[in-house]
């Protein structure tokens, strides 16, 4: 018997695809580690821990931070968080729990998927004519709820993943043993399916917090503090959105260090995630 | 037919049943004639527009173990899960004509709490089932649903049903650590432990030992003895050994039709029917 290596084509073909393959992995790896590289090399060097509870400088001026942007994105993914996480989360249990293949379901996720698509500003261009026109006013609550738009489809359909994933047996073994279908799902599917929930809104949450466009038409800026939910707010976003086009050193690099701690946020919020999901899966 | 098996496993089980049986024959005469638990009357089942049971009729008898044998797609499962209206749960699904009684009661009367039906009506699964939960939690699940909170009444449950699923010696020192750690036979086994801690009347098992190596097949069979003291037992199954160790009456079923029921040893040894006889001499299926 001859075992011995022999150059088929079929091995080269192999041989070249491998090759390929590991070419366009790094291909696309390239813009994602030259924006954190910017980032991180612009961003963390001019960083001061001050930076983190001043206001923002006028124009001109040395010195200062972007502290109430940092407090403004909190609250507005807050509240984003607070209007889109059980509005979703509920939906997609509608979805999966109560209405599987039914008409309104297909219509309800066909919506969803439309939702996600969404481009950001016209959240911000609805929440503007709703609650900002109606009222003559920009303001956290707006701000919020506009996030809450865009946070919502994504929710929807991530939770909606995640429960379809819990294996029907379970469900089974739930119902058998004398259980509803409220006590299944919040027994048996919702804990069952709870780390990938959390990963889906960890999602929405980042997204939510690099939003600039739906913010600019409804939380506005302003240099001061958050006062009242129903008064505008500064946000990281925006604040990089508006400092990175002036022509004052200071602002220009301010930008850079908020975009640094937009990055850290974001990562925190997924490592959290991570841990809190393993603690809950052992 | 059984001798003709070579599995050892099968032999061994054999052996035990038939040393035993000569002492406990005359018992078992008189536990044939036990009262009617479940009344199947003349149902046809239906999935959206097909016909999957046609005018099945016969009584299931209390505190014996009855099995139903046929082959794939004869509606043996269908009519399992018919006794605790589990597939109430699929979409179109009806009975379309007869009626089922437990105890007197029309299990598919409107006034029927589905939810105190599955009480009492327990069932394990084909493929093992636990919840990603501890070992405890699993066995305490069904008492928490009904609101039982006492630390004593659960405990004391926990080691019950464990014991009656011949588990407890396994498991005792690690009750609560994840049951998805336990093997294969040992989830089965715990499956049939949380289905006993609601005390049930009636325990359904579809296809209980298929995904069970030969080992751990004998435990759950000798579990369904021990078990036939005090739960009334229906069990699907494949494996035409296993009907023939382990329950009194067997029912074998043909194209969603009964073609004929009778004790387990008669249906095995002098069958009436020839679609009987062929079945189980394997001739086909």
């Amino acid at each position: 018997m001859d075992l011995s290596r022999k150059l088929h084509w079929r091995v080269v073909f192999s041989r070249i695809m491998d090759g390929v393959v590991a070419l366009v992995t790094l291909a696309a790896l390239v813009p994602l580690v030259s924006v954190i590289y910017m980032v991180v090399s612009r961003g963390a060097g001019n960083l001061r821990l001050s930076m983190l509870w001043q206001l923002p400088p006028a124009a001109g001026e040395t010195g200062g931070g972007f502290g109430n942007a940092l407090v403004g994105t909190l609250v507005l993914v807050g509240i984003g968080t607070l209007v889109s996480l059980p509005t979703g989360v509920l939906t997609a249990i509608f979805l999966t729990e109560y209405s599987l293949g039914s008409k309104s379901a297909r219509i309800i996720r066909f919506c969803a998927k439309i939702l996600s698509g969404l481009p950001s500003i016209l959240a911000g261009v609805f929440i503007f004519g709703v609650l900002v026109a109606t009222t003559r006013q920009f303001s956290v609550i707006a701000g919020g709820l506009a996030l809450g738009i865009l946070m919502l489809p994504i929710i929807i359909l991530s939770t909606e993943e995640a429960l379809l994933r819990v294996p029907r047996f379970l469900r089974e073994a739930s119902l058998a043993l004398g259980a509803n279908r409220t006590q299944t799902v919040l027994h048996i599917t919702l804990p069952a399916a709870s780390s990938t929930i959390i990963t889906g809104v960890m999602l929405a949450v980042a997204r939510a917090a690099g939003e600039t466009a739906p913010i600019i038409f409804t939380a506005l800026f302003t240099s001061y503090w958050i006062s009242s939910l129903h008064e505008p707010t500064a946000s990281m976003a925006v604040l990089i959105y508006n400092f990175s086009s002036v022509p004052y050193d200071n602002m220009v690099n301010m930008a850079w260090s908020a975009s640094f701690i937009l990055i850290i946020i974001v990562l925190v919020t997924n490592i959290v995630s991570h841990i809190v999901t393993n603690r809950r899966s052992k | 037919m059984d001798e003709s098996t070579p599995a050892t496993q099968t032999q061994h089980v054999v052996a035990i049943s038939s040393a035993s049986s000569s002492s406990q024959a005359a018992d078992k005469n008189a536990r044939l004639n036990s009262p009617t638990l479940i009344d199947i009357d003349n149902v046809d089942f239906y999935y959206g527009a097909s016909k999957a049971l046609h005018g099945i009729n016969f009584q299931i008898k209390e505190k014996l173990v009855t099995s139903f044998i046929g082959p794939s797609g004869c509606g043996k499962s269908t009519l399992l899960r018919c006794l605790n209206r589990m597939n109430d749960l699929i979409d179109g699904t009806r009975i379309g004509a007869g009626s089922i009684k437990i105890s007197d009661v029309d299990i598919y009367h409107p006034s029927v709490d589905v939810i105190e039906l599955r009480k009492r009506v327990g069932m394990v699964f084909q493929k093992s089932n636990p919840f990603p939960k501890s070992i405890y939690e699993n066995v305490v699940y069904g008492l928490r649903l009904q609101g039982v909170r006492d630390k004593s009444v659960l405990d004391e449950t926990v080691e019950r049903s464990l014991r009656g699923a011949a588990l407890w010696d396994e498991v005792r020192d690690r009750l609560h650590s994840s049951a998805l750690g336990l093997s294969g036979g040992q989830q089965q086994r715990l499956c049939i432990a949380r289905a006993i801690a609601v005390e049930p009347e009636i325990i359904l098992m579809d296809e209980p030992c298929s995904a069970l190596d030969p080992i751990a097949t004998v435990k759950v069979e000798e579990l369904i003895h021990q078990l036939k003291q005090d739960y009334t037992i229906v069990i699907v199954t494949h494996n035409m050994q296993q009907a023939g160790r382990c329950s009194d009456i067997t029912a074998f079923f043909y194209m969603g039709r009964l073609i004929e029921i009778g004790p387990t040893g008669k249906i095995f040894t002098n069958p009436s029917q020839k679609q009987t006889e062929d079945y189980i001499s394997g001739r086909f299926g």
